[in-house]
């Protein structure tokens, strides 16, 4: 075996330079003259802009230009675009508003672009930004999900009444409607699912530079999907041609979704520094990033999940409001649709299943995917639905899942709800879980626990959730503007290294690594000769970025077709070199052999005849050793997962501790442990601070409460335990290698898990719900009133 | 105004501008971008550097204040080519994903060692109640302290 190839815990190569802080994030990026960028942000939440005034500001000391939504208009820069478009069941479009890259005569959330200084430095900029006055008269405000689409709430745009983007559905309602009624049992939750903050560590930057004399616009931006950003914002909003328009992405701080979108920032820092011929920069603070990043989740429900008398799923119905905030982002639609209710089979056999979801605007921040996008927001619903269910009808909640899982040998399985599951093998996993999470033992555990005067409660989640983005002919019928492929460049060098393009770029996942061990397993050559290039779309490939659990099943795969192609063509140059016909050559381990003989050339040797062909088949063969390769699936993939959490609950305080949390993944095949391992860490962490810490919380005017790190509850070392991990392997038939997404399954599975072991511990106290997260006031609460209740 | 100071083991001075805070002088100033700003509310920790060996968020100091002071950031940690024992132990336990809290991680975990040579989980989990992680979850990095920890015992 190929010590440093697929399967092996290779550690990563980009960590060299993050260790010695040697890592280049976009603010560490500084180019020749360039100015600085400060933006000037509603305070209100919704407002009419009466007038801007840039006079004092543009008088201050090393001001350039103070550049305001009037200007914008002038120039005719297009507004914020969309790519997703959702068709309501009545055949209409859904509502798109127009979001001007900068306000002019309206303002509907706090922190939206009001103007921008661009000045010498940043501390000038930021100075004169507090002198542009600006005169608001406040609108009242829409703000609480459930009630934006309320005949009395106010209405944030005409073209939308009362406050709906799209209503949509899935599935056909009345005979679910009739299983519902005529079921020996039926489970209903009402239930929010919290709005987060993605907070990835490194905030958005942004440098944007004009070369008047060749029309060149380069843009240095903290970007997930570069080609996308270029795309978008080259095409729809500054009408800047995509060959004269670059975009690059050094190292990227975490992204969780946030970093997908080409926000309005880049735009006006594109168009500001093509307007001035200038380069300008631009780097987020904290509180700007609470403000301007999309937001995730906020959604609120109501589902009933109907069962025989053996428990047995028959029917699942669902009514979502999901807050969109005050515009579309770029992949809002999708969210509470297509990546939402189409997971509602979850693991499980339910033939029947209706889902309604009405999007609403409200005026906060726009809302878009965050780690899981959607499936989250499902996951917490089905299993949160399903744990209650069994309590009610007094069943154990494993057993009832047992009941209810697709059978193995079902695969390819078709949901009711459009999705084909690929591969599984769910009481395997499950099984897998329970040994790990030593169940067995828990009574005594719980006992222990008692005895130290806390409450130790058990919850279950076994996630599932569709990666691998995507069948692009299948995401163009469901509203897609975008193709979904990957693509790759695999290109030897003349001295037999190998630099590989891929068009998904990393930001914290560690493809430097990963997609290395793929082409050093395909290729027989050394791991330290291979380099990958991500992240500038002037020096690579046509790309569609990472996000979705992507990149390995869909960018990796590219990167195999492209390793097939290079064995392809190695095989003829091998034969001319070998004086042998092409179909006897054989490739093994970096060699190519003649079949039946002990002749042999190393793919290095090939690469260097194709590089320098004094000896080669010019009149057959093109010179050269360098392929390229686009993939795009024929489905989606389905990892899964099972997940076994055990909290302690301190009556006295309403504190509770994660205590254990088993998780056993099924990512398909594995091409790096270590990286599934932290992956499978990081997400549960996010899901955990879902369910314990985290709430994006905004007052009735629309003022965002939990706007910076005193306030927004992040997970912090001490709020979480150490994991047990494991993993079953059942290969994804869908890709070249097998493999299933794992970025996301953590963040997707970790939240019901949680509030079910919550639940379980508040038991005695007659509690059956409670919400995200449980803070340590909510469960006292619940506490209380369950004791209140138990008392009258 | 002028500071002068040692950074990293060597002399050096900086005209700046009062308000200017240590961090942004060490970034803006003299081109050290490995010490990151991650908020604007000295929680994240993302900046922390050390200052007369103590561990110090350098977004909350001023430039001035760290007149005469010997200042260390993660470009001054490794002894030339060998990295420092914490690391080589952050890379050996994949306890970074993004890398951008790592600098400000690895800074932390080695003034918690020159405290607590043996520090357990629970020490080092709540001496970490300062430097915030959206990556990895905190396992992997908990491992490497305790780990790098025992290999600066020796």
């Amino acid at each position: 075996m190929n010590e440093k190839g697929i399967g092996a815990a290779v550690r990563r190569v980009e960590d060299q330079r993050f260790i010695t802080g040697a890592g280049n994030y976009v603010d560490d990026v500084n180019l020749p003259g360039q100015l600085f960028a400060a933006f000037v942000r509603s305070p209100h939440a919704h407002a009419d802009l009466a007038s801007v005034s840039t006079t004092a500001a543009a008088a201050a000391p090393g001001v350039r230009a103070v550049l305001t939504g009037a200007d914008v208009a002038a120039d005719g820069v297009g507004g914020m675009p969309v790519g997703w478009g959702i068709t309501q069941p009545d055949g209409s479009p859904m509502i798109e508003p127009p979001w001007p890259i900068i306000a002019t005569d309206r303002v509907r959330f706090v922190g939206e672009l009001v103007a921008v200084v661009i000045a010498d430095s940043r501390n000038a900029a930021m100075d004169a930004a507090e002198l542009v006055e600006v005169d608001y008269a406040s609108l009242p405000a829409v703000v609480a999900t459930a009630t934006a689409a309320a005949d009395d709430a106010p209405q944030i745009w005409d073209e939308a009444p009362g406050n709906t983007c799209f209503v949509w559905e899935i599935g056909e309602s009345a005979p679910v409607d009739e299983a519902v009624s005529q079921a020996a049992h039926v489970t209903r939750v009402e239930l929010v699912n919290n709005r987060l903050i993605p907070n990835a560590m490194e905030p958005r930057s942004a440098i944007a530079s004009f070369a008047p004399a060749t029309g060149d616009l380069t843009l240095h931006c903290t970007a997930q999907a570069p080609h996308a950003v270029r795309l978008l914002i080259g095409a729809f909003v500054l009408q800047q041609p995509e060959h004269k328009f670059r975009v690059i992405s050094p190292d990227v701080g975490g992204g969780f979704g946030s970093k997908i979108y080409p926000y309005a920032e880049y735009a006006v820092i594109c168009w500001a520094a093509r307007r001035m011929g200038a380069t300008i920069k631009w780097t987020a603070t904290r509180s700007e990033a609470f403000v301007s990043d999309a937001h995730g989740r906020d959604h609120v429900t109501t589902a009933d999940l109907a069962m025989d008398a053996d428990g047995r799923f028959l029917a699942f119905r669902v009514h979502t409001t999901a807050n969109m905030g005050a515009y579309l982002s770029a992949f809002a639609p999708l969210i509470p649709t297509y990546l939402y209710a189409t997971l509602f089979a979850g693991q499980y056999t339910t033939p029947q299943i209706f889902c309604q979801v009405r999007a609403v605007f409200t005026n906060t921040t726009p809302v878009d995917a965050y780690r899981g996008a959607g499936r989250p927001e499902a996951t917490y619903l089905l299993e949160r639905i399903i744990e209650k269910a069994a309590y009610e009808i007094g069943l154990d909640p494993v057993e009832l899942r047992r009941r209810n899982f697709i059978a193995p040998d079902a695969f390819p399985y078709q949901t009711p709800v459009a999705l084909l599951y690929d591969s599984g093998d769910y009481a395997k996993t499950m099984d897998k879980a329970l040994e790990a999470a030593d169940v067995a033992g828990y009574a005594a555990r719980k006992a222990s626990s008692q005895s130290a005067g806390k409450l130790r409660g058990i919850g279950y989640s076994l996630p599932i959730e569709a990666t691998g983005a995507a069948p692009s002919a299948i995401a163009g019928q469901l509203g897609a503007r975008a193709g979904l492929w990957e693509s790759a460049e695999l290109r030897f060098n003349a001295t037999g290294s190998v630099t590989v393009f891929s068009g998904a770029h990393s930001h914290g996942q560690g493809h430097a690594t990963t997609f290395a061990q793929i082409v050093s397993d395909k290729l027989g050559i050394p791991f330290e000769n291979i380099e990958i290039v991500e992240g500038d779309t002037a020096n690579g490939q046509m790309g569609m970025g990472t996000f979705g659990s992507r990149s390995l099943s869909v960018g990796g795969s590219a990167i195999v077709k492209a390793a097939d192609k290079i064995i392809d063509k190695g095989k003829k140059i091998a034969a001319h070199l070998m004086e042998a016909a092409a179909e006897d050559i054989e490739f093994e381990d970096g060699n190519f052999t003649v079949a039946g003989s002990d002749k042999a050339v190393n793919i290095a040797e090939v690469a260097f005849a194709a590089y320098v062909p004094h000896n080669y088949p010019l009149e057959e063969l093109e010179p050269g050793l360098s392929e390229q390769a686009f993939f795009d699936p024929m489905n989606f993939n389905f990892p899964y997962a099972a997940y076994v959490c055990e909290v302690e609950v301190d009556p006295r305080t309403g504190i509770t501790d994660v205590v254990k949390f088993t998780c056993v993944d099924d990512v398909g095949n594995i091409i790096n442990p270590l990286i599934v391992d932290g992956q499978v860490h990081g997400g549960v962490v996010q899901g955990i601070g879902q369910a314990l810490l985290e709430n994006g919380v905004y007052d009735n005017e629309g003022q965002l409460l939990s706007g910076s790190f005193m306030d927004y509850t992040m997970p912090r070392a001490d709020n979480v335990p150490s994991f047990l991990t494991d993993v079953t392997e059942t290969p994804c038939p869908f890709n070249p290698l097998g493999v299933k997404g794992c970025g996301e399954i953590g963040a997707i599975g970790s939240p019901p898990a949680v509030i079910n072991a919550v639940i379980n511990a508040l038991s005695p106290f007659g509690v059956t719900d409670i919400e995200m997260p449980a803070t340590p006031e909510r469960v006292w609460s619940a506490m209380q009133s369950g004791q209140a209740e138990a008392a009258e | 105004m002028n500071v002068s100071l040692t950074l990293n083991g060597a002399p050096i001075s900086a005209e700046i501008e009062e308000r200017t805070l240590l961090v942004q002088m060490l970034r803006d100033d003299l081109g050290l971008t490995g010490t990151h700003v991650g908020c604007d509310t000295s929680q994240c920790g993302a900046c922390v550097v050390h200052v007369n060996g103590e561990s110090v968020k350098s977004c909350t100091m001023l430039a001035w204040q760290a007149d005469g002071a010997e200042v260390t950031t993660i470009e001054g940690l490794a002894n030339g080519g060998e990295l420092h024992s914490m690391q080589a132990a952050f890379r050996e336990h994949h306890a970074l994903q993004c890398g951008f809290c790592t600098p400000g991680m690895i800074m932390s975990a080695v003034d918690l060692v020159s405290q607590n040579a043996d520090p357990s989980e629970d020490e080092v989990r709540a001496w970490l109640e300062g430097n915030i992680c959206r990556c990895t979850g905190y396992h992997n990095i908990v491992k490497a302290i305790r780990a790098g920890a025992a290999a600066m015992r020796g």
